[in-house]
């Protein structure tokens, strides 16, 4: 080997430590730490910060070895896609072999660390988010249905649901509802994107519901699902989470809610065209905020029942 | 091409390297910490084994 062929390697695409990070999804995981934050702090019996703090982080770090072992099998797809394309796997600063073992290593890691930090009914409950987000949504039914998003929402749903169990080491109706509100809202959220992001999904081949029922019926579908939503949301007002600054956030919310699923309902395909989507973006930026408006409402009651002045 | 000491490769490889170093040390930080709280809130540290030993045995009633 001569001392020249030591530097043929094109190292431009090497991997920074930044491009592992992206492979967790920060922006997923943002909501993953949210949401079994408010689960945890809802609870009805507490934990040593520490203790709190660290559940928190092994849950997000479950949550993103997800999002990377999902980055691995889905990367054919996302080199196709706009929205996905700079992702660290297709613009190939990681490779898929390492993504795959990055994402192992961390969800065993994030398991068991939940597990020796907080209990065991919490670890099993992440395990189990991990396998169904990356076993059952992304290799299995992703590809196969329509009602995929539908699939998928119940993995984004569990995140409160392993805080709750982190501090009272069970489940219970209120986790279940807090469960059900993420689980009832990700069908209408993702496809308002997949209107006006339909293009992406066909060029992908992945069958999303304007792809294989069309749009008509995917607004029907937002409807529906926005109807159904409001009363599991209203609902949850009346347990030992809830209480009037909820339930008055819970009202108009979903007030507001099902205001724009009825407008994208009335709405034909000509009107969206002639506007570029406008009110199907403007019900997807909702939606964002009707989420993150819910579990701080919930939040909101947690902290002012510390005080002695929250709940019924 | 003039031959640089430090090529762009070797700075971004530092930076991945001390990224996961301190990533490291953070872990290390934490689980010294959570060991700490879980003493301070005399959480049971030891599981029963189905071996016989003093501090796992339940306690003398007392008179």
């Amino acid at each position: 080997m001569s001392d020249a062929s030591l530097n043929t390697q094109d190292f431009s695409n090497d991997a920074s430590f930044g491009d592992f990070f992206a492979l967790l999804k920060p922006r997923v995981m943002s909501l993953v730490v949210f949401t079994a934050f408010v689960g945890l702090l809802v609870a009805p019996t507490s934990v040593h910060p520490v203790v709190g703090f660290a559940s928190i982080l092994f849950i997000a770090i479950g949550g993103g070895a997800s999002g990377a072992l999902n980055m691995w099998w889905e990367a054919d797809v996302d080199a196709v896609m706009k929205r996905t394309q700079g992702r660290p796997i297709p613009s190939g600063k990681v490779t898929p072999g390492e993504a795959k073992a990055f994402g192992i290593t961390l969800a065993a890691m994030a398991v068991v660390m939940l597990g020796l930090a907080a209990n065991l009914a919490a670890a099993g409950i992440l395990a189990f988010t991990i396998f169904f987000y990356v076993v059952v949504y992304t290799m299995g039914l992703k590809r196969v249905t329509p009602q995929n998003i539908v699939i998928g929402g119940a993995a984004g749903a569990f995140p409160p649901m392993i805080g709750w169990a982190v501090a009272t080491g069970g489940v219970s109706i209120e986790s279940v509802l807090m469960f059900s509100i993420i689980f009832m809202w990700t069908p209408p959220h993702f496809w308002a994107l997949a209107l006006f992001m339909n293009d992406d999904y066909t060029k992908a081949g992945i069958p999303m519901l304007p792809v294989v029922r069309g749009r008509r019926s995917t607004r029907n579908h937002i409807l529906v699902y926005t109807l159904l939503l409001a009363p599991v949301a209203i609902g949850a007002a009346f347990t030992s989470i809830g209480g009037p600054v909820y339930l008055t956030a819970a009202v108009a919310l979903n007030l507001w809610f099902i205001a724009g699923a009825v407008n994208i309902w009335r709405r034909d395909e000509d009107a969206a065209i002639a506007d570029k989507y406008r009110a199907e973006r403007k019900f997807f930026r909702v939606s964002l905020l009707y989420l993150f408006l819910h579990f701080g409402a919930l939040l909101a009651e947690g902290v002012l029942r510390s005080f002695g002045i929250g709940g019924w | 091409m003039a031959i640089a000491k430090e090529h762009e490769m070797h700075k971004r490889r530092f930076n991945r390297n001390m990224g996961v170093g301190l990533t490291l040390l953070a872990f290390v930080a934490l689980v010294y910490g959570l060991t700490v709280a879980k003493m301070q809130t005399g959480d049971m540290m030891e599981a029963n084994d189905h071996s016989p030993r003093v501090s796992v045995t339940p306690a003398e009633p007392t008179e």
